[in-house]
């Protein structure tokens, strides 16, 4: 199972749509990919929280297509 | 939704040990990069830790996810509590976080 990385940042863009989001694809078999996603919405959430809300974006997609995500969460 | 068994059993495991790690394989053998990752960090913090290998319980996989609401493992947990995936152990070892966390809660 895999996930293009366009589709990847178009699932992020709709739940983030004023975020900034790089995504590394690290091995290159759209199942690995680094993620760094700046967005407001993060502010005065814990950590947890960030990812959780990534996490809530990518729905089933996490686990399923996409086995390894690496998230970095900033507040710009 | 979770049995309650399954649900004694996650407690009991994270309750038992000032920090456990919900991880695929074993300190030993990882079974995962990402798992590998954060047993490398407890062992260059030098603290104790328990384990489960959810490679070899198909339901504690599935239920510990369900029990934190995080879809992923490895899963640490100290004095009960999740901390986090990989990405936070990662940034809050980075940022002197997790030492600062583990000599509050006196683990050594």
């Amino acid at each position: 199972m895999t996930i293009k990385e366009i589709e990847l940042k178009k699932i992020l863009t709709e739940s983030f749509p004023e975020a900034n989001i790089k995504i590394d694809d690290l091995a290159g078999d759209d199942n690995h990919f680094a993620l760094t996603i700046i967005s407001s919405k993060f502010k005065g959430m814990s950590r947890i929280d960030q990812h959780k809300m990534v996490y809530d974006a990518l729905g089933s997609k996490m686990g399923n297509e996409l086995h390894a995500l690496s998230i970095k969460t900033q507040i710009p | 939704m979770m049995d309650e068994k399954i649900k004694k059993e996650i407690k009991s495991k994270i309750q038992s040990s000032d920090i456990h790690l919900f991880m695929k394989g074993t300190p030993l053998f990882p079974q995962c990069g990402f798992s590998n990752t954060v047993v490398q960090i407890l062992t260059y913090l030098e603290v104790s830790f328990t384990s489960t290998d959810v490679l070899e319980d198909e339901q504690m996989r599935d239920a510990i996810k369900e029990y934190s609401n995080w879809p992923t493992i490895p899963q640490l947990y100290i004095k009960g509590n999740f901390m986090g995936g990989c990405d936070i152990i990662k940034e809050m070892f980075e940022s002197g976080e997790l030492k600062e966390e583990f000599s509050k809660e006196n683990i050594n």
